[in-house]
Formats: structure tokens, C-alpha cells, sequence
């Protein structure tokens, strides 16, 4: 993105200083990655950013579709991708259910694109307006077959907006889709943020092939694990499939060699850069004997009980997971190895502490802390369960 | 310090818009604020609630805890949010709408203000006027500011009446 570009996003945003909510701060993150396509269906509580790029997106030469549903968005996202554009669409969790199958399509094509998931309390249409953290495993696994998918969970406005410029950088990356998992409760939250000034924030371009057109083989890595797909229209001819495809794009499904290279290839391309795509927050930890593990709004909770605990002599830490998937399990495991006890507080009950539980063995208790129908954790419930 | 306000009524009271304000009018006084808010499927009639926490310092806690203030504009939000407010703590009631028995509150008719106005709605900016004045929890003229800034261009000058006449019946029942 060059500096006009950037400046037309701020100007169409109106000012760099805000008090925002964090739906409006998925737009504007995505603006300023240069997102240039959103397509989208309304859904409480994700819609106002929707909203926001119905509004920005034209002013900033973007194209944005309200869709018949969330199939079809995922679809147009894919296909914008495709053809070059960085895309987007949000949703809440009925509709995360329905884009699940085009995920995979996503993954198996190497489509980067940015899925913002802003949870609702489910399963079904559950409770619209209540926010919950129940879709976690479902990024993880809602779409059929062996893949790979990157995750992060934003707990303020701030970094709704920093780490969804992130999501598009990985995406761009990887070329594989990059989850944006937050919740209602995060999505309406209005905080104070500051846009960040050009050149303070890092953007990734996609790679465009090095080989002439003729030597071109889409789906064969030119180096790493990571291949340089030509853009449609751009002088190159890419066959895209879902169907299990051989390097050139073509399809080959009755050979389990050309299957498992493949699919082992669209998880190792990210799973061996787990380490590199780990962020977290550390915080009380250097002589802590229990943790809190959280992520998302619950961290905002967490993060008050371990102070108080702290000024109450407990040695207590904090750690909160920024990227959710791929799983950081060597931080865990450190974790485990250190601590007597770990406390999960979750808004569902209970599903990354299963991933938490696995990954520190079987001398480290872990406890999770449930809450569901839509009111998060207060400080005091998560002081009373360390208090056990 | 850390202030926790919660305003509570039911949709279409504007209530999620008064805390939008006052969230930003802390802003503006160079404070820290959060804001966040609670409301059902329906746009008008079901519960709604808002709530604001003002602080020099960053807030980890997004929510209110125990309620330094409370604004009740129904009475299904007074007896709920009642017990949920600190000892020591402010509560403001809509008069025609709450009756708080025997609870040391300060009341005003915002609703009947503003209809005498002639525009119901801008109820909430005749109570963040009231606030305002009574409590001192952000300055008169961040408010006054972001409200000029926030409301819809036609409603400007209904609604900066509606706040005055809120700091001044503040000032006239002190």
C-alpha cells in the first residue's frame, strides 16, 4: 500500500484518534491492510462492521456485496482473492457454520482470505446479542478432511484493529485463511484506539511467480512449503480445484501418494511455523506456582484477579494466547512444567482446556472455569477458583 | 480512580447512546474509558443497559463491578441494578418512571422535560445534562462538545437544550 492509499483510508475513517467499537475496528484494521473486498450477510452482533465497509469501502476504490448468505459470501471472498484482491467477511456463528464448507475450499485452493468471527452464545441462533467463546474448536475443525488453519483473539479495540491487519499479513503469507475469532462482547466494546501512522505497521503483499508462464507449475513451491499462485487474469493459466490436484492443478484422486503430499503439504506449511506464529501475553509469571491460561475478553478479567491476588501475596501468573491455532503447546508445555496448577476460564464449557490439559501432562492440575449464556467472568470468580 | 457507571432502562431510551457519549466525553478529558453494552433481539421495549468505566489509568475489567453510579429509567432497572451499586454510591432515577420508595436517590422527569421540549428522545441528553452537573464525573464542556459532535445534525440544537435544562434543574433542586 502506498501512501496515497493510505491516507484516502484514513480520510474516509475521518480522524486517527477514536473511540470505536471493536466491529468498526476489524474495518478499519482491514482498510488499512488493504482490504479491498468485503462480502458479507448481517448477523448481530458482527453487523455494524458490515456496516462500516458498506461505507469506507467505496470511498477507498473497494467493492463491497451484502450476499444472499454466508455461503455465498465466503464464496465471493474466495474469488476475489483469486483475482488478486485482499477480502474479507464477518460473521457471527450461525453463519461461521455455514462458510465452513467454502473454508475448506479455501484451504485445499490456497485462497488467502480474513474470516472475522464475532461469537455469539450457540449452539444455533442461541442468544443474538450475548457474546461467548464457543466457536473456538470449530475454527479449528469445521471443515472436513486434514488442514490447517491460523487463529488469533483480540481482548481490547486496540488490537481488534492491530491484529486484524495481522490476519491479512498471515493469510497473504500462507495463503490459507486467518481467522479473526472475537466476540460480542469485544465487538461492541468502545474503547479509546489510535489508528497507527504509515510505516508503523508492517503489511505483507502476496508473491507473485517467479517462473515465466510457461514454466509456471501453480501448486509447486518455488521455495518452503508455500506456493506462489498467479492471480487470475494476470497472463497465467491456474486450474483450481477442491478435488485432491496434482502440482499443475489438475485433479488426481484415486492416488493416496499425490493426496498425502499434498494435504501434508497445506498442514506442514503452517503447523512448522508454529514458534513463529506463537504470540502471547506473559505477565506475573517468573515465580508463579498456578496460571490463569485465557484468551479474548475473559483475559480482561483475568488479568484484574491476578492483580489482586498479586497485591495479596498469591503467587499468581497470567498468560494469555493471542494465537489461538495453531495450538502453542511448547509454551504450555513450559508452562506446565512450572506451575502446580492452571486455571482455564472460558465462555463455553470448556474447549481449549482440552488442548491446555494435553499439552502439560499429567503432573500439572488444570481446571477449566465455565461460564455460558452470555455474561462473562467477573474478577471475583476467578479469585474464588484459585482459591481452591 | 476508577468510576463505574451503569445506565439502565429499556431500548429505544437511548441509553446505549448516552454511554457512547459519556465514554467519549472521558475521552476527551484525557481519561481512559470503556465502554460496553447489553440489549435483547428487539430495538425498542426489551432491557437495555450501558455501562461506563472512567479511569486515569488502563482498564483490565471492562465491566462494572459495583456501580460508583447508577441510572435507572425503568423500574424493572432500579430493582435490578439497586443492589449492584457501592455503598456510598449515586443513583438517578427518571421520578415518573421509578418509584424508589424510601432510597436516598436524586430524581428528575427527564422523560416529561423532554417531552415538553417537544421531543421525547432526547430524554437521555436532558439525564447526561443532570449527570453531569450532579456528579462531575467529566467536564460540562466535553459533554457538551460530543454531543454537538455525535447526535444527528438536525437534532443538535434540541438536544444541547435538553442537556442544559438537565445541569439546570440540577442546580435548581441542589
Amino acid at each position: 500500500m502506498d501512501p496515497d492509499q493510505y491516507n484516502r483510508v484514513v480520510k474516509a475513517i475521518g480522524k486517527r484518534e477514536l473511540f470505536a467499537q471493536g466491529d468498526e475496528a476489524y474495518a478499519y484494521g482491514a482498510l488499512l491492510a488493504g482490504c479491498r473486498f468485503f462480502a458479507g450477510y448481517p448477523i448481530t452482533p458482527a453487523t455494524e462492521t458490515a456496516e462500516v465497509m458498506s461505507e469506507l469501502l467505496p470511498r477507498v476504490g473497494g467493492t463491497h456485496i451484502q450476499m444472499e448468505d454466508e455461503i455465498a459470501s465466503m464464496g465471493a471472498i474466495i474469488g476475489a482473492s483469486l483475482a488478486g484482491v485482499k477480502s474479507m467477511t464477518v460473521t457471527s456463528g450461525p453463519g461461521f457454520s455455514l462458510m465452513q464448507e467454502n473454508i475448506g475450499y479455501a484451504c485445499m485452493v490456497e485462497a488467502p482470505c480474513v474470516v472475522v468471527d464475532v461469537q455469539r452464545s450457540g449452539p444455533s441462533t442461541g442468544q443474538p446479542t450475548e457474546p461467548s467463546q464457543g466457536d473456538i474448536m470449530q475454527a479449528r475443525w469445521g471443515s472436513h478432511g486434514d488442514y490447517e488453519i491460523i487463529a488469533l483473539a483480540p481482548n481490547s479495540v486496540q488490537e481488534s484493529l492491530e491484529l486484524t491487519i495481522e490476519c491479512f499479513n498471515l493469510s497473504e503469507k500462507y495463503r490459507n485463511p486467518v481467522f479473526l475469532m472475537t466476540d460480542g462482547e469485544v465487538g461492541h466494546m468502545r474503547e479509546g484506539i489510535i489508528l497507527p501512522d504509515y510505516g508503523e505497521y508492517e503489511i505483507n503483499e502476496r508473491e507473485k511467480p517467479q517462473r515465466r508462464p510457461q514454466e509456471y507449475v501453480p501448486f509447486l513451491p518455488e521455495e518452503g512449503k508455500v506456493p506462489r499462485i498467479a492471480n487470475f487474469g494476470c497472463g497465467y493459466h491456474t486450474y483450481l480445484t477442491g478435488l485432491t490436484h496434482k502440482p499443475d492443478g489438475l485433479p488426481a484422486t484415486d492416488d493416496a501418494g499425490i493426496h498425502t503430499q499434498l494435504v501434508t503439504r497445506l498442514c506442514e506449511k503452517i503447523s512448522e511455523d508454529t514458534d513463529k506464529l506463537t504470540k502471547v501475553e506473559e505477565l506475573y509469571l517468573d515465580d508463579a506456582e498456578a496460571a490463569v491460561v485465557c484468551y479474548g475478553i475473559t483475559s480482561r478479567a483475568a488479568l484484574y484477579a491476578v492483580k489482586i491476588l498479586r497485591s495479596r501475596g498469591k503467587k499468581v501468573g497470567y498468560l494469555r494466547l493471542i494465537t489461538i491455532w495453531p495450538f502453542p503447546e511448547m509454551v504450555l508445555r513450559s508452562l506446565g512444567a512450572q506451575v502446580k496448577r492452571i486455571l482455564v476460564p472460558e465462555m463455553n464449557l470448556g474447549q481449549l482446556f482440552h488442548k491446555v490439559k494435553e499439552a502439560v501432562g499429567h503432573d500439572t492440575e488444570v481446571n477449566k472455569l465455565s461460564r455460558i449464556g452470555g455474561v462473562m467472568h467477573s474478577p471475583q470468580d476467578i479469585i474464588e477458583a484459585l482459591k481452591n | 480512580m476508577r468510576t463505574e457507571i451503569r445506565i439502565a432502562g429499556f431500548g429505544g431510551q437511548g441509553v446505549v447512546l448516552a454511554g457512547l457519549l459519556l465514554g467519549e466525553a472521558a475521552i476527551r478529558d484525557g481519561k481512559q474509558a470503556v465502554q460496553t453494552q447489553s440489549y435483547g433481539p428487539e430495538s425498542r421495549g426489551g432491557a437495555a443497559r450501558s455501562e461506563i468505566l472512567i479511569s486515569d489509568e488502563k482498564i483490565d475489567y471492562p465491566k462494572v463491578i459495583e456501580a460508583d453510579i447508577l441510572v435507572a429509567l425503568s423500574q424493572e432497572a432500579f430493582d435490578k441494578f439497586r443492589p449492584a451499586v457501592r455503598k456510598g454510591g449515586t443513583i438517578i432515577i427518571d421520578r415518573d418512571l421509578v418509584n424508589a420508595e424510601a432510597d436516598k436517590v436524586h430524581s428528575a422527569p427527564f422523560t416529561k422535560m423532554a417531552d415538553n421540549l417537544g421531543k421525547k428522545v432526547v430524554a437521555n441528553s436532558v439525564m447526561l445534562g443532570y449527570l453531569v452537573a450532579s456528579t462531575e464525573v467529566i467536564s460540562a464542556e466535553s459533554m457538551q462538545a460530543v454531543i454537538r459532535e455525535k447526535v444527528p445534525k438536525h437534532t443538535i440544537d434540541i438536544n444541547l437544550q435538553a442537556y442544559d435544562e438537565g445541569i439546570e434543574f440540577w442546580r435548581q433542586e441542589k
